[in-house]
């Protein structure tokens, strides 16, 4: 199973705080392979996509300055038990991942 | 270590479905702007996000909250958090004056989702990390200083 | 500032080491290490230690605890704990090659080994089970091997407090070995671990706190920047490299016997593993 979304959801008085990790290289396109020399292309996640329920709440818009594996926390009012919150992501190389967890 | 709640994944059929069903804010650009996060220059990158006036920036005084370390231990990672109480804010900006590309990231709130973001950036050297902040057509600005000895960008031992 | 002018200076200045090591118990040296730090650092209580050369700053704190809260390097660790569940060829685990299966064990390590005369490093012990399982021994400077497996097989004692046993006179032999090439004078710029991390450990040198000796040892495998994976002997390694010495490899008898010892004068702390360092 591909677990590119880590999700820590903590719910207090209906607001959760959400701290998400999206496993990706964030490669700036400055840095070389310490072998071959070349350098190494970029290769970024630009978009990603918070939704509760189905439903978008938030766009995140990165660059390759945004840490490798990068970290999001976020904070959602008035959730419920049962409700779905997902990530959806897209990089520079079309590649793309997503994730949801059930807020308990 | 890190416990993690019960999750599944769901399967994208295509990335651009999930792209396509955005929602529009009401000045700049919306989806993921390749001209403004290739500008080399702070003003010209705080000028692409839609400030066409650097004169009407206002302050964002105690309305806008943003933490970051003092001296970053390492510029490939910076904590910074940004928390906005400005009445209906619909973006945030983060810029690293100093980075090859200034604009770092921006974030598009809907009222479902607080304007409060936390995230790990990286810096080239020591610089301003500004957050800018669009609500109701009104840019905010609020920035502080972060020195970096170790720079984040490129390759080191 | 880049740590080779650090060294240049301290050579320049001729740092004297002022405490001249005598054959005395483990005990006794690791009281020497504790009276220099408590003048070094006054008022600094001991648990600060582990945190090495960030323990001064609560601006660095912040970060460390920011950044350990959700580490970046977690699918590194994450790929350890699924070379510590995958089962062996012979349909063995891991677990089955130590006691408790792994849980609260790290901190006995290194220990002497009357058997094989050595000391036994954990890093060594997970190797000789994969050897004694008929699988072949890992790279121990690989990160994506014995990185990952020692960052996943160390974090099952997390919490534990070194407890390093040295009770007969072949074992108090190794430690004296380790404690000899702690305060050896090596490489160009002819300085021993000693001149930085005992004479001055927690002295400033510009804007570097030297970390002391104690403290040091618990919180291995460290990802520096929050991705680069080093063990403790890889650390020594790149240390040697620094002051200008041609490095000894990970698992030699130098370096284990060196971890022997500097593992010893951290008796008391409690480990962790897998954390963030700059």
């Amino acid at each position: 199973m591909d677990k590119t979304v880590r999700f820590r959801v903590r719910v207090k008085d209906s607001i959760a705080n959400v701290k998400a990790m999206i496993f990706h290289p964030m490669e700036t396109g400055y840095r070389r392979d310490k072998n071959s020399k070349s350098i190494i292309p970029q290769h970024f996640v630009h978009t990603a996509i918070v939704a509760l329920n189905g439903k978008t709440i938030m766009e995140v818009h990165w660059s390759r300055s945004v840490s490798k594996n990068p970290y999001l926390n976020i904070r959602v009012p008035g959730v419920s038990a049962g409700d779905e919150l997902s990530i959806s992501w897209l990089d520079n190389m079309g590649q793309s991942g997503s994730s949801v967890s059930t807020i308990s | 270590m890190v416990s993690e709640a019960h999750h599944r994944r769901i399967f994208l059929k295509s990335a651009l479905a999930v792209i396509s069903s955005l929602i529009v804010p009401s000045v700049g650009y919306s989806r993921w702007d390749k001209n403004a996060y290739n500008k080399t220059e702070i003003v010209a990158s705080v000028q692409s996000v839609g400030v066409i006036n650097l004169a009407d920036l206002r302050e964002g005084g105690s309305e806008i909250t943003l933490l970051t370390p003092k001296i970053a231990e390492n510029g490939a990672i910076v904590p910074i958090t940004v928390n906005s109480k400005i009445p209906n804010t619909e973006r945030i900006f983060i810029f690293a004056e100093k980075n090859p590309q200034p604009l770092v990231s921006d974030y598009v709130f809907t009222p479902h989702v607080e304007p409060f973001v936390a995230s790990r950036i990286k810096m080239s050297e020591t610089a301003f990390v500004h957050a800018i902040v669009l609500a109701e057509g009104v840019f905010y600005r609020t920035a502080r200083e972060v020195k970096v000895t170790i720079g984040g960008c490129g390759e080191d031992s | 500032m880049s740590g080779m002018r650090l060294l240049f200076y301290l050579a320049a200045l001729g740092i004297l080491i002022s405490q001249t090591p005598a054959r005395g118990s483990p005990e006794k040296d690791r009281q020497i290490f504790l009276d220099t730090y408590s003048k070094n650092l006054p008022d600094v209580p001991l648990s600060r230690y582990v945190h090495g050369s960030m323990m001064l700053s609560d601006d660095a704190l912040s970060q460390y605890d920011s950044i350990m809260d959700f580490p970046p390097f977690q699918d590194a660790v994450d790929s350890g704990e699924k070379i510590w569940n995958t089962p062996f060829k012979n349909g063995q685990n891991f677990s089955n090659c130590f006691e408790n299966k792994g849980v609260e064990i790290a901190g006995k390590f290194p220990y002497y080994d009357s058997d094989l005369e050595q000391v036994v490093t954990f890093e060594m012990a997970l190797n000789f089970c994969l050897q004694n399982n008929n699988e072949a021994p890992v790279d121990f400077v690989d990160p994506e091997t014995m990185g990952a497996l020692s960052a996943y097989a160390r974090s099952l004692s997390d919490g534990m407090l070194m407890q390093i046993e040295i009770s007969t006179p072949d074992a108090l032999a190794k430690y004296n070995d380790g404690k000899s090439l702690y305060f050896r004078r090596i490489g160009q710029y002819n300085l021993a671990c000693a001149s930085c991390h005992l004479t001055h450990g927690g002295h400033y040198f510009r804007d570097e706190l030297l970390s002391p000796a104690i403290g040091q040892a618990v919180h291995f495998p460290v990802f520096r920047g929050g991705e680069r994976l080093y063990t403790l002997q890889m650390r020594y390694q790149r240390c040697m490299e620094a002051v200008g010495a041609v490095p000894y490899s990970s698992g030699s008898e130098e370096l284990n016997n060196l971890e022997f010892f500097h593992s010893y004068l951290n008796n008391g702390l409690p480990l962790e593993s897998s954390v963030y360092r700059r």
